[in-house]
């Protein structure tokens, strides 16, 4: 399995973001999105979910175990918000999305229980999903990824709400994504502490002179 | 599906959710009408089909806003839209569970409004039965407003403005057939199947049009 | 930062609603036991006195129409008086018990709407009539309705959804009487004297007894129900509380391992 993007340029509004971005990453590889506010990682991000469309460019998943029509099927995007309803306990937030995604071919999802455990909050999956603190409901927004199986990982800032504990817990959960075979791609300024990831620098683009109007 | 249908009907009925809310104000707008026009009980007997369908209208219009704003603002959307799972399909699913929690309460709150209107069992019938039919059409297209709106702040109002001219006809032969229904001479099943028909048309146009209007307005 | 003047803030408060737990667990089994009595014996003369005249044995209904009625205006007094209670001493019960009271308002409101249609149909011919009195009781039960929809739509932060829902039962208080004459303006204005009075002027002792009787259970079960509610939402209020603890808990254990 390999993602490969190719020339993808993006606009937010009128503007072009970022323009050619290239790369390739293969299965049990991550790439950490990097560069300063404002350099178009999380809109990088939401190109390669299906969220925003391309300019230009495209993103596909080759050779894969189930193969998709859009790359965004076959990715789990965790943005800045952690979809999850205040007014639902944990456990119906969890299963919801378990019952809504299902399972891609070439993994499974773990259980509710497990995936909570997975994330230190084990045992509190009955409590309003708004009873708990930033940080906890940052790590159940973790626990999602893991109730249902997505070959590929989208992170948007994914510890930003999190302490030194927290942030070495996500680390481990997506060490263990990529020995599944896995891909992970994060933006981030904190380092995630995951060995061998690979890099992209976002430099950011004017693109002032492309001249569309 | 079936989860996605639960769990909005969960959220609904929870402590916060509108489903209370839209019955609560179809009784206060039914209820404040013979402050207007008079306690004169052959005058309400005469309106009161066309006064329970202007509130249920209103009141089926009122939590539409957060249909699809609610979803945006915690992030579910974007999961929504990325799923293998028709758009179509997802957006249809959601309009039946905000009908059931907040449509299907109105129906049934009709007759009990329908005594206040001094009607009779003939017109309670037709009323909650055009009712029935009706309110689902207005549910589908209000969802196409709700999704045009939900990158606005403050879309609320725009949503009802939106919605309103397109949901004339539901309320046009909603009453009609209700009206036949009590005046013998006219038939009662063309305006009836017609409206069916609206109901059907707009289960078709509604969740397209919003499932497009949510795919464009993602940013 | 705001952890120990909230926890000291949360003990004290404790302190007065568990003295007041000890004392319903202690006083409610007599108020259900005498409530009981009394709705035996006012149901026994209910059914033992003549039927009117006039009437016949739909006269009955008055037995539970009069006194829901009156509960339906003494219980908004009694919320009143608790927003006060809420918003002049802070009195950290009384937030408890208009929330407590709301639903049972709505309830008895409901229980008169529904005995005086049931009274009204064979009286005019019809389940409703846009009476005065009818539709005050009514513009009444839409007001608890609204307070009850107040209360859940804030239900994360009772505290200052009881400080709201008492500003608003105040507004209402003070508008009772306006809404009262203006029904009464709108109705006259309208119909002038055609709907058959309920009450006459005078009323026959015969049926007097058994209405006092009744009006006398009745207010004692709105008190047993509404110390009750008023526990219960303490209870409620209590778990809240230890599951907001529990999941601070869980968080500190998961950071220190």
């Amino acid at each position: 399995m390999r993602l490969l993007a190719e020339g993808l340029s993006a606009k937010r509004g009128e503007d072009l973001i970022f323009r050619d971005v290239s790369f390739g990453i293969d299965a049990g590889e991550a790439l950490i999105v990097k560069g300063a506010n404002g350099s178009g990682k999380s809109t990088l991000l939401r190109v390669l979910a299906g969220l925003l469309p391309a300019v230009s460019g495209t993103a596909r998943l080759l050779a894969a175990a189930h193969p998709v029509e859009r790359l965004g099927e076959a990715c789990h995007y965790l943005g800045h918000r952690n979809a999850m309803k205040r007014e639902l306990t944990v456990e119906e937030n969890l299963v919801f999305w378990k019952a809504f995604y299902g399972d891609l071919h070439g993994g499974a999802g773990i259980g509710v229980d497990a995936a909570a455990a997975a994330v230190g909050l084990g045992g509190i999956l009955h409590l309003p999903f708004g009873y708990l603190s930033a940080g906890q409901q940052r790590r159940m927004a973790m626990a999602r990824l893991l109730v249902a199986w997505r070959p590929v990982w989208i992170l948007d800032e994914p510890t930003a709400a999190l302490d030194v504990a927290a942030e070495a817990m996500f680390a481990g959960l997506v060490t263990n994504h990529l020995a599944q075979g896995g891909i992970a791609i994060a933006a981030t300024h904190q380092p995630l502490g995951l060995e061998g990831a690979r890099e992209l620098w976002m430099t950011g683009f004017a693109g002032a002179e492309q001249g569309v109007w | 599906m079936i989860p996605l249908l639960l769990r909005d009907i969960r959220l609904s009925v929870r402590a916060g959710g509108g489903a209370l809310i839209g019955v609560l104000f179809f009784m206060t707008v039914v209820a404040v009408i013979p402050f207007g026009v008079g306690p004169d009980l052959n005058l309400l007997s005469r309106i009161g089909p066309a006064i329970l369908w202007i509130g249920a209208l209103l009141a089926a219009l009122l939590g539409l806003d957060r249909l699809f704003q609610a979803e945006r603002e915690d992030g579910s959307l974007d999961l929504l839209l990325m799923q293998e799972t028709p758009l179509v399909l997802t957006v249809l699913v959601k309009c039946l569970a905000h009908w059931i929690a907040t449509g299907l309460p109105l129906v049934i709150a009709a007759p009990l409004l329908g005594l206040f209107m001094n009607m009779d069992e003939v017109a309670i019938g037709a009323t909650t039965l055009t009712l029935l039919a009706g309110t689902p059409a207005i549910t589908f297209i209000g969802a196409a407003g709700a999704a045009i709106a939900v990158a606005l702040p403050r879309g609320g109002l725009l949503v009802s403005i939106l919605v309103l001219p397109l949901a004339i006809p539901v309320l046009i032969f909603g009453v009609s057939a209700v009206h036949a229904a009590i005046e013998d001479p006219a038939p009662f099943l063309p305006p009836f199947l017609i409206l069916v028909a609206i109901n059907l048309f707009f289960a078709v146009i509604g969740p397209v049009a919003a499932a497009a209007a949510l795919r464009l307005s993602s940013d | 930062m705001s952890e120990p003047s909230l926890a000291i803030r949360k003990f004290s408060d404790l302190a007065n609603p568990t003295r007041f737990l000890a004392l319903v667990a202690l006083l409610w089994p007599w108020m259900a036991g005498l409530t009981l009595c009394l709705f035996a014996f006012g149901l026994y003369l209910s059914f033992a006195t003549l039927g009117d005249y006039q009437q016949g044995e739909t006269v009955r209904i008055m037995y539970i129409h009069v006194p829901a009625a009156w509960l339906s205006m003494m219980c908004y007094s009694v919320m009143a008086v608790s927003a006060l209670g809420t918003l002049v001493w802070r009195h950290p019960l009384a937030d408890v018990s208009a929330k407590a009271a709301a639903p049972l308002g709505a309830c008895f409101t409901l229980i008169a709407l529904i005995t005086g249609s049931l009274w009204g149909k064979p009286m005019w011919g019809t389940w409703w009539v846009w009476d005065a009195r009818l539709t005050s009781v009514f513009v009444l039960f839409l007001m608890y309705l609204g307070l009850i929809a107040l209360n859940r739509a804030m239900a994360d932060d009772p505290t200052r959804a009881a400080k709201v829902g008492a500003v608003l039962i105040l507004v209402g208080f003070v508008n009772i009487p306006i809404i009262k004459f203006s029904v009464e303006w709108w109705n006259t204005l309208h119909q002038p004297a055609s709907v058959v009075r309920l009450d006459g002027p005078t009323i026959d002792p015969e049926f007097l007894r058994p209405l006092m009787v009744m009006a006398v259970a009745f207010t004692l079960f709105f008190f047993t129900l509404h110390v009750l509610a008023m526990r219960n939402e303490i209870l409620r209020r209590r778990i809240s509380v230890l599951r907001r603890h529990a999941a601070r808990a869980v968080g500190r254990e998961g950071s220190d391992a």
